[in-house]
């Protein structure tokens, strides 16, 4: 195989300052060969992404290095060499297709002007053709009458292939993904990764994935590169580093990696990763890592050799973190029948006037987590916000401690109110910017009457519970973290005292660890409390953790209820199998 | 859990805003000028109505700057003339603020039906120049400073309304909205503490802008001739007064006034115009640049 992309040395900084947010990068990728670069939000995986492009975001600097492709050096490509190169030579997928295709021209006329831009094949019979070629590449229809549509009228899935036969039709050498299955339903993500796999296998590109998902990389790439705070910790071809991780990062990313199979318990780990201007002069991972010695907090650890094509930069490699051991997940308990908290009959929810949930029914026990599954569209969120009380369109009986409950939260008694609690998917919108966080968990205490010096001391005691400190209550949310900030929502429904929490998506819009660490406390809280929780999720693996039975949503119906261990391991219907083979996992292939 | 490092707090908009040197120069023009008009009479080495003699004489000995109409000092009547615009203008655009804001996040709130119709009657409202509404309502029932302030304020509200609606469609939309609905929060509550502090950015930035023009208009009628005491001083009537004379031998009577209120609305255009990149520049995370 030949060498395509050799990036040497790249250092990338925040313009007009002498910060580094990558540093000291070294990646090769060879063609048909496919790199995933796994790293969190803010690891600058993106930020090397984009400099195979020779492109630098606003605000940053592609400092010192080289990136090169086919032996031109993207770095010093004058501009306009550097528009004929992009598309080209090396071509890009963005994260979200529907706001990288443009909403007002037809998807056949995107794909025309690409090809037209370069010039592909000299002639416009030539381009019309390899348009139909290219559409057939990835699986989509290539009639008159489908390249006539515009992205809104295509799905999710349909519109990331049309993002990948644009990068895909000037055959390029090298193309960049980033993270393009984030947004996809997971058999829609399972299509277009074996799409990509093929394309990059029968074309000889080379191709880097960037994503913050370990298991998605495990099933495509040939060889991943890990990075933290802006550095690659460790690299090496996928299936060794899987089998047997070098750098502690690496076995605490897998260990926060939900499961199916049970074998291991996720595991989070506090802390963050320093932002660029804030990092330490030793390794940038010790102030979290169990194995740190002062060693590490000397200098940054070189890297080194640990196998055939396997670098890590640690300096006791392989050594195995105390709280990465697997610890298996107990197994689900069946429910008792006695005492129910919260009980739906027949419940039927419409969305403006049409019917989107039909006739459901189940029961919640206290102290028992039931994970809502199901894919987007599939009415899990609409059918939690009705029993919050967010959601007024349904008929039906829901009822608490025996109580039926009204359709609107304003209907619902004070007490009904404080017992069901609501935690949303994106804590970046959950609590009130312009409110302090104490201020925030307050309210469900001054509703219940307590007065203003209790409700202080409560909410510190709140805080403390979700293993944030006092001092967090007179922060304002944009000084958090998103985990920080998630652990505060939670806090606020913990204020209220609550017998029911409904968990929507929780962990969605955090990093692996994060989310490990959310998960982790919330079973913790549901021992403690004897809260009854409704875990609504799109990530089966994740259930496998946290819940004690299962309910899969599809077209706004429950198709399988059962607990988790049966429903995951013994799946009795078509759709849950077809939903879990389509999950990628680390140590399992799929398609 | 190990506690990451403490970021801090964006600052708040008016903190932002007060960095940038617009705000500054525009903050302390207003303030010159604001001085002048309430308490320049204080100053003032004449009477507002105390006849020197002769009008409209740039050499007049014991003035500074001559006489004007009726042999009136012109800089006495300067320094007396600035309140009652000053005045009316604050006041219609506090009147204007609340009533629009109210609106606004009513409107919001109340998505389809009570949204509709406050926002179509904004728009029927909108449809007429103000400047003519403002001067229908005065040839109808006089140049009553209340009626200044009313007519300039009530026709401003749907300006405000619009903008504080456009802001407040979109945090309506948030969670934390929805949370408080959740807890069972009184509607009025959940407008003022909920979603009014979210959209204070705009609403800051459309203050200054309609007080801008309240100064404007207001200092326009009075330029007509429309004011509740027509022997008072007043800056637009003096404009008017004396605009027969400015290329003659007496320009002051003129320029002082339209000096004045030029210098009062480049001024809080300025301050309106740092709120405005401080909330752009919060919002965008920049705000330290």
């Amino acid at each position: 195989m030949s060498r395509v992309v050799s990036i040497q040395g790249l250092r990338i900084e925040v313009a007009g300052r002498d910060v580094d947010i990558v540093d000291e990068i070294n990646l090769e990728i060879s063609a048909g060969e496919i790199l995933g670069l796994v790293g969190e939000s803010g690891s600058g995986k993106t930020t090397v992404g984009l400099s195979l492009l020779g492109h630098a975001r606003r605000g940053v600097k592609l400092a010192l290095g080289e990136v090169r492709i086919n032996e031109t050096n993207m770095l010093t490509l004058p501009e306009r060499d550097l528009r004929e190169a992009r598309g080209k030579m090396v071509s890009y997928v963005p994260q979200d297709p529907s706001v990288a295709l443009n909403p007002a021209l037809r998807i056949g006329k995107q794909i025309i002007e690409v090809l037209e831009f370069h010039d592909f094949g000299g002639s416009s019979a030539a381009r019309q053709a390899r348009v139909r070629e290219v559409m057939e590449e990835v699986r989509l229809p290539s009639t008159r009458e489908f390249l006539r549509r515009y992205p809104h009228q295509l799905s999710g899935g349909q519109q990331q292939r049309v993002g990948l036969a644009m990068a895909f039709a000037n055959r390029p050498a090298v193309i960049v993904l980033d993270e393009p299955t984030t947004g996809l339903d997971v058999s829609t993500q399972a299509h277009v990764l074996a799409t990509i796999r093929r394309l990059a296998s029968e074309h000889g590109v080379a191709a880097l994935y960037v994503t913050h998902d370990l298991a998605v990389v495990a099933n495509l790439a040939h060889r991943i590169a890990v990075m933290y705070a802006g550095r690659v910790v460790e690299e090496g071809p996928t299936a060794e580093v899987f089998a047997n991780p070098a750098h502690p990062y690496t076995r605490y990313l897998m260990a926060a990696a939900p499961d199916m199979t049970g074998d291991h318990q996720m595991v989070g780990l506090g802390g963050r990763a320093p932002a660029p201007g804030r990092r330490p002069i030793g390794c940038f991972f010790a102030e979290r890592c169990e194995l740190a010695s002062d060693i590490c907090r000397e200098s940054f650890p070189k890297p080194v050799s640990v196998g055939v094509g396997r670098v890590a930069r640690c300096v006791t490699p392989m050594a195995i973190p105390d709280r990465t051991r697997a610890v298996p997940v107990a197994a689900s308990s069946k429910p008792r029948e006695s005492d129910t908290v919260l009980r739906l009959q027949g419940v039927v929810v419409s969305y403006t006037g049409k019917q989107v949930v039909h006739d459901i029914e189940f029961g919640l026990q206290p102290g028992e987590c039931l994970a809502l599954v199901g894919e987007s569209g599939s009415g899990k969120t609409t059918l939690s916000r009705s029993i919050g009380g967010l959601h007024h369109e349904w008929t039906g009986v829901m009822t608490l401690d025996g109580q039926s409950l009204s359709r609107s939260s304003r209907d619902r008694t004070m007490k009904q109110r404080l017992a069901i609690q609501y935690v949303f998917q994106n804590p970046y919108g959950s609590l009130n910017p312009r409110r302090t966080v104490g201020a925030s968990i307050a309210r469900p205490l001054m509703i219940a009457g307590a007065d203003e010096k209790t409700a202080d001391l409560k909410v510190g005691e709140m805080l403390e519970k979700v293993s944030l400190t006092a001092d967090y209550a007179a922060r304002y949310p944009d000084q958090l973290s998103g985990g920080e900030r998630q652990r505060a929502a939670i806090a606020r429904g913990l204020a209220a005292s609550p017998r029911v929490l409904i968990c929507d998506e929780v962990t969605s819009a955090l990093d692996v660890l994060v989310q490990a660490a959310i998960v982790e406390l919330l079973a913790e809280l549901r021992g403690d409390l004897g809260l009854a929780m409704l875990f609504v999720t799109h990530n089966l693996p994740l259930v496998r953790s946290i819940a004690d039975r299962v309910a899969v949503m599809a077209e706004g119906r429950i198709e399988e209820l059962g607990t988790a261990t049966e429903v995951i391991e013994t799946p009795k219907q078509e759709y849950t199998r077809r939903l879990l083979s389509d999950t990628p996992q680390i140590g399992r292939s799929t398609a | 859990m190990t506690i990451g490092q403490v970021v801090p707090a964006a600052p708040s908009i008016v903190k932002a805003a007060w960095r940038m040197w617009r705000t500054r120069i525009g903050a302390l023009i207003v303030l010159v000028l604001v001085a002048f008009a309430l308490f320049g009479r204080f100053l003032a080495p004449f009477g507002e109505n105390e006849s020197l003699g002769l009008p409209n004489k740039a050499n007049i000995e014991g003035s500074w700057l001559g006489t004007g109409k009726l042999g009136y000092d012109v800089w006495t009547r300067f320094l007396y003339g600035g309140r009652p615009i000053l005045v009316q203008a604050v006041l219609s655009t506090v009147l204007a603020l609340s009533l629009g804001t109210l609106v606004g996040l009513v409107a919001a709130y109340n998505r389809r039906r009570l949204d509709d119709f406050l926002m179509r009657a904004m728009d029927v409202i909108l449809a007429l120049p103000q400047i003519i509404l403002v001067l229908v309502v005065i040839a109808m029932f006089g140049a009553k400073a209340w009626l200044v302030v009313l007519a300039v304020g009530l026709s401003t509200v749907p300006r405000i309304a619009r903008v504080v609606r456009g802001a407040a469609v979109a945090v309506v939309e948030r969670d934390f909205v929805a949370s408080a609905e959740a807890l069972g929060e009184s509607r009025p509550r959940i407008l003022v503490s909920e979603i009014l502090p979210n959209v204070i950015a705009p609403l800051l930035v459309e203050a200054n802008l309609r007080l801008t023009y309240a100064v404007g208009i207001i200092g326009g009628i009075g330029f007509l001739g429309f004011t509740s005491d027509p022997g008072a001083a007043n800056w637009g009537l003096m404009i008017n007064e004396h605009r027969g004379v400015l290329a003659a031998e007496q320009p002051w009577g003129t320029m002082l006034p339209v000096t004045a209120i030029a210098l009062l609305t480049i001024a809080t255009g300025l301050i309106a115009d740092g709120v405005s990149r401080a909330a752009a520049g919060i919002d965008r995370g920049t705000a330290q640049a």
